[in-house]
């Protein structure tokens, strides 16, 4: 099935949640990464129970503190 | 306000751009634009709204200019080691610009002072290099009604977003500063020098679009890049109901510093 991850399509077999698309996109630290789901923000405690189905759209958005 | 020759001279390169023009330019003379931190990203922002005209420039830098720095804050230069950077970077605008105004903060931003320091100005912009003050920023902004550009750079990395009262803010995309150990350490965390200069010069065109109210900011969408394979993307938002400061059931009713020191080689203390 495909799903849209960082607006690029990806292929994956089954229905994933979204801890397990993390390591699958090597997100080494999901801790710096805020996850938007069909433009919904999904909480960090959701990670887990939010399961990503066909065409879904994900966004991984990464913390970046630097600036100087 | 009418242009002296000198002004129509200087500002011909805005002024025949019809979305400019003298209106925009008077507008971009009477304003006051706030960079905190006086960096990477501070330093390109405040050379291109010098050069703009901006009436008045606020800097806030609580730090002095480093051998280190030099790589990326292309506003100092090597005679400036172990000055402040507030003052370096002053000296560079009125070289630039003499007309313009800076007023210096050589402080970091704390809960305490940051409400004062943002009072005077038309627009805020984030150049700083931690995620306290990042959130410090969001969160103040939100609470005066003040406009403001975020920006973050990491490695070959970058991304921006603009705040207008009313449309998604840093904490609806980003809760809350992530657990320190989950931050890069200082090795793990360099930046191409250049990195900075493309967001920076973003931020400050972000600025100029916001004076002279035209264009599309970037509102409701956050723009990422990553230099090092040349790719953009801008991602729509929305505004978090969830969010802790602008939802709802906003729970953060008072400013609060958040302690986590910033990278440094040297381990001075945390930066602005
Ligand atoms: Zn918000």
């Amino acid at each position: 099935m495909k799903i849209i991850v960082n607006g690029k399509e990806q292929y994956i077999e089954k229905e994933i949640n979204i801890t397990d698309l993390l390591v699958k996109n090597n997100v080494d630290t999901p801790d710096m990464v805020s996850v938007q789901l069909n433009g919904e923000f999904v909480r960090r405690e959701n990670f887990q129970n939010t399961i990503a189905k066909e065409n879904d759209e994900i966004d991984f958005l990464y913390f970046m503190g630097g600036g100087k | 306000m009418v242009l002296n020759d000198e002004q129509i001279e200087r500002f011909s390169r805005h002024i025949i751009l019809k979305e400019v023009g003298v209106k925009g330019q008077i507008k971009i003379i009477q304003s006051k634009i706030l960079i905190i931190g006086a960096g990477g990203l501070g330093a390109p922002i405040a050379l291109y709204l010098a050069a703009a005209g901006v009436g008045m420039i606020g800097l806030v830098d609580g730090d002095t200019v480093d051998l280190s720095n030099l790589q990326r804050q292309v506003i100092h230069f090597t005679p400036d080691i172990n000055k402040p950077k507030v003052i370096s970077a002053k000296e560079k605008i009125e070289l630039i610009n003499p007309d313009a105004k800076v007023i210096t903060y050589k402080e970091r931003i704390y809960a305490s002072n940051i409400m004062d320091i943002i009072r005077d100005y038309d627009f805020i912009i984030d150049g700083t290099d931690n995620f306290p003050a990042k959130f410090l920023i969001n969160d103040a902004c939100v609470m005066a009604g003040k406009p403001f550009s975020h920006g973050g750079i990491l490695r070959f990395d970058g991304q921006a977003m603009t705040y207008v009262p009313g449309s998604t803010c840093y904490r609806c995309v980003f809760q809350s500063p992530p657990p320190k150990n989950a931050v890069p350490s200082c090795s793990q965390a360099g930046v191409l020098g250049a990195i900075a200069g493309m967001l920076g010069t973003i931020q400050a065109v972000e600025a100029l679009k916001f004076i002279i109210g035209k264009g599309t900011l970037l509102t409701n969408r956050l723009l990422t890049f990553n230099a090092f394979n040349m790719e953009f993307r801008t991602v729509p938002l929305h505004k978090n109901d969830k969010c802790p400061i602008c939802g709802s059931n906003s729970s953060i009713v008072k400013l609060e510093d958040y302690e986590q020191p910033s990278c440094d080689l040297h381990s001075k203390e945390s930066k602005v």
